[in-house]
């Protein structure tokens, strides 16, 4: 297995202005975007985190997973049942806010743990609708632990709170003349959640678990006969997956400020599913890049809808903004599968590559060579 | 005890029905070793376009043109797309069908809205009493047609040359191919099968007790999800048992919830993925389903 198989180099040697560029990226938008798009961005940001664990799930180690939801579900929950204090009927733990962002993280570890007797049984097929019935029966326990998810309308989500700096609309934060509202400072935070989550997502990839990984996904059989313990190394990845949905899902309570069970349903978990295939499956850089993808569409054409032929304001009759990116994205899954088997994030190295294909069959004519700049 | 009968035969037909999607699912992939999550909008789709129908060109014609429409859906998905992507793996595959599923279901449910549609059976609400107990016509129906439908399709599955050929892709494509099969020809057919099946069932989903076709009926389908996998994605009997435990586990959930209030209201509608985790748990290939063996 080529090393640009399993990832693609995201900072090469002689590519160092990606890291000023990506900085500016990630840092510079709460200064000069509108709260719309900052939700927008957050929204990407938490979906990007959860694509990179479903990816590491399905895409490196070829675990289908239809149940991410259920995890994100169980992060978002988690961490407002941890954080809320007990009130008019409500049960809640009351801890300090960052414990119970790290409690909901290991919550959704642990769901994913008390999976694995299943996942560890089934393959391929079978594992995806027996975690689709992940999203069912968790559903029904959202509607019906009434205490704990607050039913049908959904619980309040507390602020973060880290060392007394609140993540929430309270005044006061004036950061280079722009008013840091709850959006601004969010956007930090899941700056702050995505860069190591992609980190460490790359480097398991990269190292040996990773080859481990791809080894499961190729042939298992071959996997244990190199001594790559599978058992344990599916329980792994199917935890590390959870984990990672869990801060997905806790990170969108805190962008949402109130969870409704309805969101967590299954369309939820194909959107997450065609994320990775969007975006190339068993890359990092293709999760965030499927991830981007999905959560912006939607956002674009509800923004940009009035100018654009064949979407409709939405109740009309015609195609809704809504509706619209979903068509579009369930036809770019079908259309990156068919024609672009490594998703958007093998674009850029087959671009590469074939720019330096060119250049190479040019260093054979010394005519065009004597052409070419310097 | 007349309830319980009650349940039961709602369940078994209920079983039927959910047996007639699973088949199809269980036939795409005995034939093209696709697993098919865009079933639930072919059937959708069959039962859309009867409900369209129905009031100009009678009932039995729409149904025709229902059953027709899914098939053409299915004969397309697998030309257009599926034929083109050179995939080997199987989640990937899945995955392309989940992606066609999304663009059919939101067209589709785009087009229903927040209508009811009826699709104009002449049964409705009408009841039958036989010894005590009280059956909805629509029940019996689903029972007799889905039986009559099955039975026809197991016959040919194992008398016709069509059938024959079939089996032989299913068991083993290159050697059939070698034989002089047309594997197109055979996926083809598949994907037709099952798409019809798929209509027909769309029908017995959404006629009397349930007030129509609905942008809910999707997820009614998905219950034959279950169905398969219990059973054995590879089994065609596996899809006929899975059919009925699924039916009856619903039924009889649904019937008694008032006793099992502790496990929350609508538990009717879960309880079909609860059965199939038990059943995968113990038998990781579903009761009829080929085990994987390795051997190294």
């Amino acid at each position: 297995m080529s090393e640009r198989r399993t990832s693609p180099r995201l900072i090469g040697p002689g590519r160092w202005w990606l890291v000023p560029v990506g900085f500016a990226v990630m840092l510079l938008p709460p200064f000069y975007l509108d709260a719309f798009w900052l939700q927008t961005g957050l929204f990407a940001m938490s979906a990007a985190i959860g694509a990179i664990g479903l990816n590491l799930l399905t895409g490196s180690t070829g675990q289908l997973s239809m149940g991410h939801a259920f995890f994100l579900a169980v992060g978002a929950y988690g961490y407002v049942y941890l954080a809320s204090s007990p009130e008019d009927g409500m049960t809640g733990l009351g801890l300090p806010t960052p414990l119970a962002f790290l409690g909901a993280i290991v919550l959704a570890g642990v769901a994913g743990g008390a999976f694995s007797p299943i996942a560890g049984r089934l393959r391929g097929v079978y594992l995806g609708i027996a975690s689709l019935a992940l999203i069912f029966i968790g559903q029904h326990v959202l509607f019906n632990a009434e205490s704990v998810t607050g039913g049908f309308n959904g619980r309040n989500v507390p602020p973060l709170e880290i060392f007394g700096f609140s993540f929430d609309d309270s005044p006061g934060v004036v950061v280079l003349n722009v008013p840091f509202g709850a959006l601004e400072r969010l956007w930090f935070l899941a700056v702050a959640l995505l860069v190591p989550a992609a980190w460490i997502a790359r480097g398991i990839l990269r190292g040996r678990p990773g080859r481990a990984m791809n080894t499961i996904r190729d042939h298992e059989v071959a996997a244990a006969v190199m001594g790559v313990p599978v058992a344990r190394y599916r329980a792994g990845v199917f935890v590390l997956s959870s984990m990672y949905a869990g801060a997905a899902g806790a990170l969108l309570a805190l962008a949402f400020r109130r969870t409704v069970p309805d969101y967590f349903g299954m369309f939820l978990a194909l959107d997450y599913l065609a994320m990775i295939v969007i975006g190339g499956l068993g890359s990092v850089a293709g999760a965030v890049a499927g991830a981007v993808f999905v959560s912006v569409l939607p956002q674009l054409l509800t923004r940009f809808g009035d100018d654009l032929p064949m979407v409709a304001a939405p109740g009309s009759g015609g195609v809704s903004p809504a509706e619209a990116a979903r068509i579009l994205y369930g036809a770019a899954v079908v259309a990156v599968v068919l024609f672009l088997p490594r998703g958007l994030a093998g674009v850029w190295p087959m671009l590469r590559s074939a720019a330096s294909r060119r250049r190479a069959s040019r260093h054979l004519t010394p005519l065009e060579k004597e052409e070419q700049p310097a | 005890m007349s309830t319980f009968i009650e349940l039961v035969i709602n369940g078994v037909s209920a079983g039927a029905v959910y047996a007639l999607i699973a088949l199809g699912f269980v036939i795409i992939f005995k034939a093209t070793e696709v697993v098919n999550f865009a079933h639930a909008s072919l059937l959708l789709a069959g039962g859309f376009v009867t409900a369209v129908l129905h009031d100009d060109i009678g009932f039995l014609a729409a149904l025709a043109a229902g059953i027709a429409a899914a098939a053409v859906l299915g004969v397309l998905v697998q030309v257009l797309v599926l034929r083109h992507a050179r995939v080997e793996d199987q989640a990937v595959l899945a995955i392309v069908t989940i992606g066609i599923d999304i663009v059919l279901a939101t067209e589709l449910t785009r087009r229903i809205g927040t209508r009811v549609l009826s699709l104009g059976d002449p049964w409705q609400d009408k009841i039958v009493y036989v010894g005590g107990v009280g059956i909805a016509q629509t029940r019996i129906a689903a029972l007799v047609v889905a039986a009559a439908i099955i039975t026809a399709f197991l016959l040919a599955f194992r008398f016709t040359s069509w059938g024959v050929a079939m089996r032989a892709a299913a068991e083993d494509g290159e050697t059939a191919s070698l034989m002089g099969i047309r594997l197109s020809r055979v996926s083809l057919a598949a994907w037709a099968i099952a798409g019809g099946l798929a209509a027909v069932a769309a029908l017995f989903l959404t006629v009397f007790p349930t007030p129509g076709l609905d942008r809910g009926t999707s997820f009614a389908a998905m219950k034959a999800f279950p169905a398969a996998i219990l059973g054995g994605l590879d089994s065609t009997t596996g899809a006929l048992v899975g059919g009925l435990l699924i039916g009856l586990t619903e039924s009889l959930v649904t019937g008694y919830q008032g006793d099992l209030t502790f496990l929350g209201r609508g538990i009717g509608g879960v309880a079909p993925f609860l059965v199939m985790l038990i059943v995968l748990l113990v038998r990781p290939a579903g009761l009829f389903g080929t085990r994987e063996m390795s051997r190294v």
